[in-house]
């Protein structure tokens, strides 16, 4: 049995909570040791990435799991294969989870309906970043011990922002209320009926209807001033700035979006004195952030990296669903055992398939060499929780 | 020797007829309509009771992708998709490979549809060359050899001022022009509608203004040459209320809706479901019921469907990568009954009314009614007909609805084109 992570917009509340809780026991040190040996992970990214694909091969090789990267430029998509094959491939080659990153909003949606093994999204066009969503959440939880009642304002290019949709999904869920800030063109669309022609000074309606979120309708505003979207907040969240937004005519220079949209430490004055600020990466520093800002007191953005790894082990155990099997902690050769039977099961579930392509070569390994990957694995020192600690 | 339909209710929007009638025909007209008509032994009759009788359905707007696309779809596959739906006629819009911006592609058209064809066949030719956008195409030429309208669709005209020419030609020859009323930098790469589902989905948003300011631009153009403008697949309500307001003022103008913006909006989208990507795309629900508005007072003359066929290869991948368009001519009719004359919002007169006499009218073609003497082109309605959606048995080479397992009540149960039986689910006697 497998899931798919594609949204925070898809999973509860419940799910949220679970996968939060799960991913602190990692960033406070807990050893996923050998939990998924056996298993093969399988990262395509259509889009280049540091943290992300990095932080899932490290989360997947700390547990035990084989990672195989599955590299576009030079993989058969240069050949033209097109993505629903390619996901078909990686399927057939025995892949258990596929971890996807693509330019395209949707894709790994796609993907999901075409392969029985789970589908985790890296990212994907415009649409939802999940994983980062959840080490934001993860990130303030830690620091501010609760999301809910908090108010966090994303500032930056919002319309183009998956990493945006995530955090509104995420933290609203969770009960916290969001601002959007922005230039207007880089704000999401607001609802025609009302909205045009007659938008109140200032404010703009939210463009989602209340009836999306579990909590009231002001869990969700926008603004276009700084100080006002800033002011109270809890949690700032700056968005990166794509360069090629000023080719397009979305601002009209950087220079221009920086004066009135960048985060300063003269301009997290406006936040409350103990915010939080966070940016997903990469930075593009005097531009939407500034050094000051980014490398100062209020700044948790070396945190969101590290919890990066806690965050996608959380997920990979989630989605392979070994998740609540962690406890109690059993012998390593009971472990092993138990990993090759299910191996056994899952070629199974794959042979079923109407598409009659098997991995060759891909049976359950063998108890002793689960044991031995297990036993490398387990020296690895958790870095995770010295990063945090030493971020604290 | 003939063919007599026995005891249907006959409806005919033209004249406003609704009464049981039998009604003959002979020698590819209607020979007579009469409350009883003798058998006299030489006719084949067909059982029509509990069966409405009504002109064949025109569909103004279809893609038949031939020539260039055939693997989508030909005018063999296209035409016979249309008489399962009860259309007798088709406009075919001119975005083939090459385009029909010559009249050498628009006899080709006209040949393969005498050979192969299933209904007629209406060629609709470019408004410009090569459907760039750049020169006029020999549009008195593509008159004289029968294309019935002038369209770049798929684009708009972007140069006002050629597009102010060519509705100059247009209103010489007598033709409408067709305008897919889009501005492409305003739609800015879109995938779908700008909305709350495009925000949600993550896809590039059309906003409606694209589509409003090219209809505002054409309704004074229109008005300045005096051509006949029809604007294609309407899809916002604000666009309804420049047409509105257009015909208050007497500008020449008619327009079309599609099914899919009758019934359906942009959440159809959700989950990324590529047949339900087309262009203009689904909007939101103001829109929706605008249209059902727009088409209840009038200020929208005609149903099309815009019948787009694309491959399950073709669509089959990233939703910004699929190809837009949707398939409609086998589900034209049902949806509607089902969903807009079953519920009362339309009338069954209505509906048929727009399906056929009216863009028989805008066309300048002689069907879509039932007199003496006109066209014997017919459907025969089952309006109790339960059946649902299956893509898989279209009779059209590509199954891309949006409205696949949908369950429908009321199916066009024959097709009679030219006093010729074209599609059949019943039984006929010849007479002894």
């Amino acid at each position: 049995m497998s899931r798919h992570l594609l949204g925070l917009r898809d999973i509860s509340v419940t799910q949220i909570q679970h996968l939060l809780d799960l991913a602190q026991s990692y960033a406070d040190g807990e050893r996923p040791a050998g939990i998924l040996a056996g298993r093969t992970l399988m990262t395509l990214f259509y889009e280049p990435s540091t943290r992300t694909e990095i932080s899932f091969e490290l989360a997947a090789k700390r547990a035990g799991a084989e990672v195989v990267r599955c590299d576009v430029d030079r993989s058969s998509v240069k050949k033209g294969e097109s993505f629903v094959d390619t996901v078909q491939t990686l399927e057939a080659l025995g892949a258990d989870a596929i971890v996807i990153r693509h330019p395209m909003a949707g894709a790994p949606t796609l993907a999901s309906q075409l392969v029985r093994c789970a589908v985790i999204n890296a990212g994907d066009g415009m649409h939802e970043h999940p994983t980062q969503g959840l080490l934001d959440l993860l990130t303030v939880r830690q620091r501010k011990e609760r999301i809910a009642g908090l108010k966090v304002a994303l500032v930056g290019d919002v319309l183009h922002s998956r990493v945006a949709r995530s955090a509104i999904w995420g933290f609203t869920k969770l009960g916290a209320t969001v601002t959007l800030v922005g230039p207007p063109t880089l704000l999401l669309p607001g609802p025609r009926e009302e909205g045009r022609g007659k938008k109140e000074e200032g404010r703009i309606p939210s463009p989602l209807p209340s009836s999306f979120f579990p909590f009231p309708s002001s869990a969700l505003s926008m603004t276009s001033s700084l100080e006002e979207g800033l002011s109270g907040a809890d949690v700032v969240m700056a968005l990166r700035m794509q360069l090629e937004r000023q080719q397009h005519g979305y601002v009209p220079s950087l220079a221009e979006y920086a004066r009135h949209y960048g985060v300063t430490a003269r301009t997290l004055a406006y936040a409350r004195p103990d915010a939080l600020l966070l940016h997903p990466g990469p930075m593009n520093l005097g531009v939407e952030i500034t050094a000051d800002a980014a490398y100062g007191p209020r700044s948790a953005i070396q945190t969101q990296v590290a919890n990066g790894v806690a965050v996608r082990l959380a997920v990979l155990l989630w989605a392979l669903d070994t998740d609540e099997r962690r406890e109690p902690p059993r012998s390593l050769r009971e472990l092993g055992a138990e990993r090759g039977n299910e191996g056994t099961r899952e070629r199974e579930t794959i042979r079923e398939r109407p598409l009659s392509v098997i991995a060759s070569g891909s049976e359950a390994p063998d108890t002793e060499s689960v044991i031995a990957s297990v036993a490398k694995q387990s020296s690895v020192t958790p870095e995770i929780a010295s990063a945090l600690r030493a971020s604290q | 020797m003939g063919l007599l339909i026995r005891g249907g209710r006959v409806i005919d929007p033209a004249t406003g007829v609704d009464r049981e009638a039998d009604v003959l025909l002979a020698e590819g007209r209607i020979a007579a309509i009469d409350a009883s008509i003798s058998p006299g032994g030489r006719h084949r009759v067909i059982d029509a009771r509990n069966l409405l009788v009504a002109p064949g359905l025109v569909d103004m707007h279809v893609h038949l992708r031939d020539p260039g696309q055939t693997h989508k779809e030909d005018i063999a596959s296209g035409t016979a998709a249309a008489v399962h739906g009860g259309f007798t006629a088709v406009a075919c819009m001119p975005n083939t490979i090459p385009p029909i911006d010559h009249p050498t592609v628009v006899e080709y058209i006209q040949r393969r549809a005498t050979s192969t064809g299933a209904c007629r066949v209406l060629p609709i030719a470019t408004i410009t060359k090569g459907r760039l956008g750049e020169e006029l195409a020999p549009i008195p030429t593509l008159a004289a050899s029968g294309a019935v309208a002038l369209s770049d669709d798929g684009d708009a005209v972007k140069d006002a001022g050629l597009l102010r020419r060519a509705m100059s030609y247009a209103r010489q020859v007598g033709l409408p022009v067709i305008e897919h009323s889009e501005d492409a930098t305003l739609s800015n790469g879109g995938a779908m509608h700008e909305g709350m589902w495009s925000v949600v989905l993550g896809l590039r948003g059309i906003p409606s203004v694209s589509e409003e300011a090219i209809v505002a631009r054409d309704i004074v153009l229109a008005e300045d040459t005096g051509a006949r403008l029809h604007v294609a697949h309407v899809s916002t309500a604000g666009s309804v209320a420049l047409i509105r307001e257009a015909k208050r003022r007497g500008v020449g103008v008619t327009a079309e809706v599609t099914p899919h913006h009758l019934l359906l909006t942009d959440e159809a989208v959700g989950g990324y479901n590529t047949d339900a990507k087309m262009n203009p795309p689904l909007r939101g629900q103001a829109d929706r019921a605008a249209l059902v508005e727009g088409l209840l007072d009038g200020t929208i003359d005609a149903i099309a469907t815009d019948h787009a066929p694309h491959t399950p290869e073709e669509k089959r991948v990233e939703f910004d990568s699929a190809p837009f368009g949707v398939v409609g001519l086998e589900t034209a009719l049902s949806v509607l009954l089902t969903r807009l004359v079953r519920p009362g919002l339309l009338s069954l007169m209505e509906v048929l009314r727009r399906l056929s006499t009216t863009p028989a009218a805008i066309l300048g073609l002689a069907g879509g009614r039932l007199e003496l003497d006109a066209p014997a082109d017919l459907v025969l309605i089952d309006l109790d007909r339960r059946w649902t959606v299956d893509p898989a048995v279209f009779a059209s080479k590509s199954r891309n609805t949006p409205f696949a397992g949908w369950e429908l009540q009321g199916k066009a149960v024959m097709t009679i084109v030219g006093g010729e039986i074209k599609y059949s689910e019943l039984v006929v006697e010849a007479h002894a």
